[in-house]
């Protein structure tokens, strides 16, 4: 299984036959508007995907990251207020719940011809969206600081913990590490994190009933919050991209955020001495456990089911243009881990690989997953301020889950 | 005026009210009554770069065809009201007969969301509009006072707050108080606490929110009183500056009794207005700690991933019926004050 993993990650296949008469870039008529969460590598991608449109149709994109608030909105209109939606194995589920994406075969068979065979998504046999790029949370350190202080770079989130501390007593830094634990979806994300890591399962088997109130919901939140208590008070506010500003601002030494991060992270904007001191590590295992506390994810393209023929096929081809860009990918190798085909792998990959082959779960696509992460995301606030106990808040998180679960007609 | 020239006259802005008010209250009614058609789950098979595994999706089509039969969803009566995220009657109810003390039987209800976000919704109402009356009250004064030529620059200065959008008024705010930005530094040097941090206590934050209410609020309360100002009868002060009377015995006297009906009118206002309270929490990133009904309402039609129309538009109407209660008590004053001057 694990090198099965591996293969299908690294399958940077180097059979550059071209096959196929249609090219994908340069459609010629319809109009492409997409919809897309806001970091760097978005950004890149989007380049690639606006010169793969060519000016011959109307092109336009919306970077958010409340993209997976708008989305089921956005895409529920007849037609829908955005041809395409950039989508993760987070963001799909809530998509597919409501057939809002539509089956993409029969452009795949004309246009992919360069497609991997892992970048397609297929549920229940039908491809439904096109994967560019892997992704996972894992930890970055700053090495001269830890070679400084002796320190060896953390393998499980007891060491890391332990490094913090020992950092903080120093007096070389107030907070030295970093995590986004925003109330609302990344503290939420969090949880997630280090709930599988330690083992945990999120429902009940075979059922939508909740089941997160146990020892391993404890012990996560309890190792979530000793990392609180190592990093900026105002954590409660702050998002990926705050984290990563304090990161090129040399406030921290040690943090868990996105891979894909590192084109932001080592560019040549902010201080170059932080950057050169920045290293990439895997992420962490939790708990005594041997895999780490993360998940993986994939981020895909998708066409909204309700938008005109037309519009679909030119917006399909501007992407998956991208998508199949080995130029893209080798261009950009650092970026982010690109599952395009002859991609030959950059420097920042090792992590995400890493989580692979050592067991990290895929975030859980259930249907009514994302009700979890609702109720994850406001519930957990308390016990992190300390006024709550653990047992407390993940009761809170079932109780409340269950009233949002029956509304939806999941339970 | 006739009464039908009054009908005429009000024809347009009534009908206007009943389009873009009344009817969406009775929709937003009768979809609280309703929750989503029962999802029907099939197991199928996905594939993607991390492998392939059999998985539970939505059967789109099943589903669909009951919502043809219900577009409305399923009715659940009040149950919606009653549940865990609105009235709670259930968890109360058992709190109430496991819970020792009167102490913990209070920390149980106001662990509640709709019990935590009406604490916080009450808390601001009532904590922001008095000061907003009396600031306004003040500022009003002061200015009145001023010489003709700066009374428009100082008019302008005072109802800036009110100018700048509250989003963008609470995000200028919050970067100041962040810990690195001026506010916070500050604070956080006068009280030579490192760790001392505005957004990460929620007491802190709560007097934040607090503060920035009334900031934003008084240039309202300031305007009108400076309006009713300009009636104040100046027969009355002249007899009063003969008889000898200071000015804070011509404002406590004449000045406060003439403004009276204003300041309830300010106070009606405040009172609904604050209830409402929104764009401070999003502008302060203050969700994780004060919670108000209005984001209730937001969070259950934003922040999920799919909109949860029956519980928004239950708090829609438990929000309705609040402030209802709130104002009754300044109405039924104002009422009977207008039927005694009659």
């Amino acid at each position: 299984m694990k090198k099965l993993i591996i293969a299908l990650l690294l399958s940077f296949m180097t059979s550059g036959a071209y096959a196929g008469s249609h090219s994908p870039c340069g459609p010629t008529e319809g109009s492409i508007n997409i919809l897309a969460n806001e970091f760097n590598t978005y950004r890149i991608f989007m380049d690639e995907v606006k010169s793969c449109a060519g000016s011959d149709v109307d092109f336009s994109v919306t970077h958010s990251v409340d993209h997976n608030k708008l989305q089921v909105a956005a895409l529920s209109a007849n037609p829908s207020e955005f041809s395409a939606k950039l989508v993760t194995n987070g963001s799909i589920t809530p998509l597919m719940n409501d057939g809002l994406l539509r089956p993409l075969d029969d452009l795949v068979a004309k246009y992919g011809a360069n497609l991997n065979d892992n970048q397609k998504i297929t549920i229940d046999g039908k491809i439904y969206a096109v994967a560019f790029m892997a992704n996972a949370q894992h930890l970055w350190y700053r090495e001269s600081i830890l070679n400084e202080l002796g320190i060896a770079v953390p393998s499980t989130y007891e060491e890391v913990i332990a490094a913090a501390q020992k950092i903080k007593d120093s007096g070389k830094m107030a907070n030295p590490y970093g995590g986004a634990f925003k109330s609302g979806w990344n503290l939420a994300q969090e949880f997630v994190n280090m709930y599988l890591g330690h083992g945990g399962e999120f429902f009940k088997s075979g059922s939508a009933q909740p089941n997160v109130n146990n020892e391993n919901g404890v012990a996560a939140l309890n190792v979530m919050k000793k990392l609180t208590e190592v990093s900026n008070p105002d954590f409660l506010t702050q998002d990926t991209n705050a984290v990563k500003e304090e990161w090129e601002s040399g406030n921290l030494a040690l943090m868990h955020v996105w891979n894909s991060g590192a084109s932001s992270l080592l560019d040549d904007e902010g201080d170059q001495a932080v950057r050169a001191d920045t290293r990439l590590a895997p992420s962490p295992s939790v708990g005594g456990g041997s895999m780490p506390a993360t998940t993986l994810w994939w981020d895909g393209i998708a066409i909204a089911t309700n938008t005109s023929d037309e519009n679909a096929e030119a917006s399909f081809r501007a992407l998956v243009g991208a998508a199949s860009s080995s130029e893209l990918a080798n261009s950009n190798a650092d970026a982010t881990v690109w599952l395009i085909k002859d991609y030959k792998g950059g420097n920042t990959a090792g992590p995400v690989v890493d989580a692979a082959s050592r067991g990290a779960s895929p975030y859980p696509s259930f249907p009514h997953m994302s009700l979890m992460h609702g109720a994850l995301s406001t519930e957990l606030v308390e016990f992190l301020q300390g006024n709550e106990s653990a047992e407390k808040a993940l009761a809170d998180v079932e109780a409340a889950y269950i009233a949002k679960a029956t509304e939806q007609g999941f339970l | 005026m006739p009464h039908k020239t009054f009908f005429w006259f009000f024809f347009p802005t009534g009908l206007a009210m009943i389009l873009f008010i009344g009817l969406p209250i009775v929709s937003s009614f009768f979809q609280s009554l309703h929750i989503e058609n029962q999802q029907i789950l099939m197991e199928v098979e996905n594939c993607d770069p991390f492998g392939c595994t059999t998985n539970v999706r939505v059967d789109v089509e099943a589903t669909e065809k009951l919502k043809e039969q219900n577009p409305l969803g399923r009715f659940n009566g009040f149950g919606t009201y009653t549940d865990r995220n609105h009235l709670a009657f259930d968890e109360i109810g058992e709190a109430w007969n496991t819970s020792s003390s009167i102490n913990e039987f209070k920390d149980i209800v106001l662990n509640l969301p709709f019990y935590k976000a009406m604490l916080f919704t009450l808390t601001f109402c009532f904590a922001v509009t008095p000061p907003v009356i009396f600031l306004g009250f003040i500022v009003a004064l002061s200015i009145n006072t001023l010489a003709k030529s700066l009374k428009g620059l100082a008019i302008f200065g005072s109802i800036l707050p009110m100018i700048v959008t509250p989003l963008i008024g609470s995000l200028v705010l919050f970067w100041m108080i962040d810990s690195q930005g001026i506010i916070g530094a500050t604070i956080k040097i006068l009280f030579s606490d490192p760790n001392l941090s505005l957004k990460s206590s929620s007491t802190l934050t709560w007097i934040t929110l607090i503060i920035y209410g009334i900031w934003h609020n008084t240039p309202f309360a300031f305007i009108v009183f400076y309006a009713a100002l300009q009636t104040v009868p100046q027969d009355p002060i002249e007899a009063a500056l003969i008889d000898g009377a200071s000015r804070f015995q011509r404002v406590r006297y004449i000045v406060i009794p003439h403004l009276y009906p204003v300041a309830t009118f300010i106070m009606l206002i405040c009172l609904m207005d604050n209830f409402r309270v929104f764009e401070p929490i999003i502008g302060f990133s203050a969700e994780g700690v004060a919670q108000s009904l209005s984001w209730m309402i937001y969070q259950d039609l934003r922040n999920e991933n799919k909109m949860l129309f029956g519980s928004a538009g239950a708090t829609s109407m438990l929000t309705i019926i609040g402030i209802a209660i709130l104002l009754t008590p300044v109405l039924l004053r104002t009422w009977r004050e207008f039927r005694t001057e009659r």
